[in-house]
C-alpha cells in the first residue's frame, strides 16, 4: 500500500517560497498565475492491507514528525 | 558549574559552545544525542547550532526523535535550564519545549553576518546581567530563522516577558532581517528555564573577533 502525503504551510502563514515563484512566473509572461503555493509531497510504501489502518499510522505520522502542525497542514492519500 | 552540549549528527556550533564556556570556567561535556540520559548534576544543557540531520525535512525535525531528547525533555520540565542556540533553537520548537516555529527566511537567503539585538526582557537567568533596551551585537547564521506564532500565542509571550530579543539597528530601532513576528530573536518558555535563539552569542566571546557582547549573555547562568 502507498501513501501520498502532501504538506503545505497554513492558509494565513505567508509562503516566501510560493510568492517568489509566483513572481518568477509572472516575470516570465505567465500573467494569468493567481497564486502559487510551494509544499513537499512524501511518498510513502507500506506493509498495510487496509487503507483505513494505514490512513490512521500515516496521520500518526504526520502529527509526530512528517508535518510541523504550528504551521502545517497536511493531506493524506491511501494507494492500493 | 557544569554544561552539557548536545551533539546530533551535523550540529557543528558545539565546540565554539564548548570554547565559550570553558572560557567563562565552567566544565563542559559533548553529549552524544545516541546518549538516553542527561549526566546526573549537569547545570545547563546546551543545544548547538549546525544542521542537525542536513536540515531535511525540516530545520530540527530529525533531530528530535533522537534518544536524548525524551531525557532532555524530562531534565526541562523537572526544571533543568536548557539553551537552544540557532539549529538549537529549531530543535526546542520542533520537541514543543519552546512555542511557535521558525520558517525559511523571508528573502529566502541564507543571512550570515553581524546583527545588532535589543534586550526585552531580563528577568530570567540568562539576559539577567543585561538592561532592558540594551543593544547588543551578536552574529547571525541562518536559513530557517523566520520566527512565527500565532496571534495568540504572541500575546501570550508578551503577557508572560518570553520575549528576550528582538532585532534592531544600532541604534535599538526594529530591524528585521528574516521576517519574524514582531522582529522576535529569542524568546523563552513560560517557566523560565527553556531558551532559545537564533544568534550565537557564542561567537561573540573576542572583541578581537568583533563582538563580545555574546560573553555577558552567557554569564547569565553562572551562579544562577
Amino acid at each position: 500500500m502507498k501513501a501520498i502525503v502532501n504538506v503545505f504551510l497554513k492558509n494565513g502563514v505567508l509562503d516566501s517560497q510560493g510568492k517568489a515563484v509566483h513572481h518568477a512566473l509572472s516575470g516570465h509572461g505567465f500573467e494569468s498565475v493567481r497564486d502559487v503555493r510551494v509544499g513537499k509531497q512524501i511518498i510513502i510504501e507500506m506493509d498495510e492491507s487496509d487503507a483505513a489502518i494505514a490512513k490512521e499510522k500515516v496521520a500518526h505520522m504526520c502529527e509526530e514528525l512528517l508535518a510541523n502542525t504550528v504551521i502545517e497542514d497536511y493531506e493524506i492519500e491511501i494507494q492500493a | 558549574m557544569k554544561v552539557g552540549i548536545i551533539q546530533f549528527p551535523g550540529t557543528n556550533c558545539e565546540y565554539d559552545t564548548q570554547h565559550a564556556f570553558a572560557a567563562l570556567g565552567c566544565e563542559t561535556q559533548i553529549l552524544w544525542h545516541k546518549e538516553d540520559s542527561i549526566p546526573a548534576g549537569t547545570d545547563l544543557v546546551v543545544v548547538a547550532g549546525g544542521f542537525s540531520y542536513g536540515d531535511y525535512l525540516r530545520s530540527g525535525a530529525i533531530a528530535k526523535m533522537s534518544p536524548i531528547m525524551k531525557a532532555l525533555k524530562i531534565y526541562a520540565e523537572n526544571g533543568g535550564k536548557v539553551l537552544g542556540i540557532c539549529n538549537g533553537f529549531q530543535v526546542l520548537t520542533e520537541t514543543g519545549l519552546l512555542p511557535g516555529a521558525l520558517k525559511r527566511n523571508e528573502g529566502l537567503h541564507f543571512i550570515s553576518r553581524h546583527h545588532h539585538l535589543k534586550v526585552i526582557s531580563n528577568e530570567n537567568d540568562f539576559l539577567r546581567h543585561c538592561k532592558v533596551d540594551q543593544v547588543v551585537n551578536i552574529p547571525i547564521a541562518h536559513h530557517d530563522g523566520n520566527f512565527y506564532i500565532d496571534e495568540a500565542g504572541l500575546q501570550e509571550l508578551y503577557a508572560n516577558n518570553q520575549v528576550l530579543l528582538k532585532y534592531t539597528d544600532g541604534a535599538g530601532n526594529i530591524d528585521n532581517p528574516n521576517g519574524s513576528v514582531d522582529s522576535i530573536a529569542g524568546i523563552c518558555n513560560k517557566a523560565k528555564n527553556v531558551f532559545g535563539l537564533m544568534p550565537h552569542p557564542e561567537r561573540a566571546m573576542e572583541t578581537l573577533l568583533g563582538s563580545n557582547d555574546g560573553k555577558q549573555m552567557l554569564e547569565g547562568f553562572i551562579n544562577a
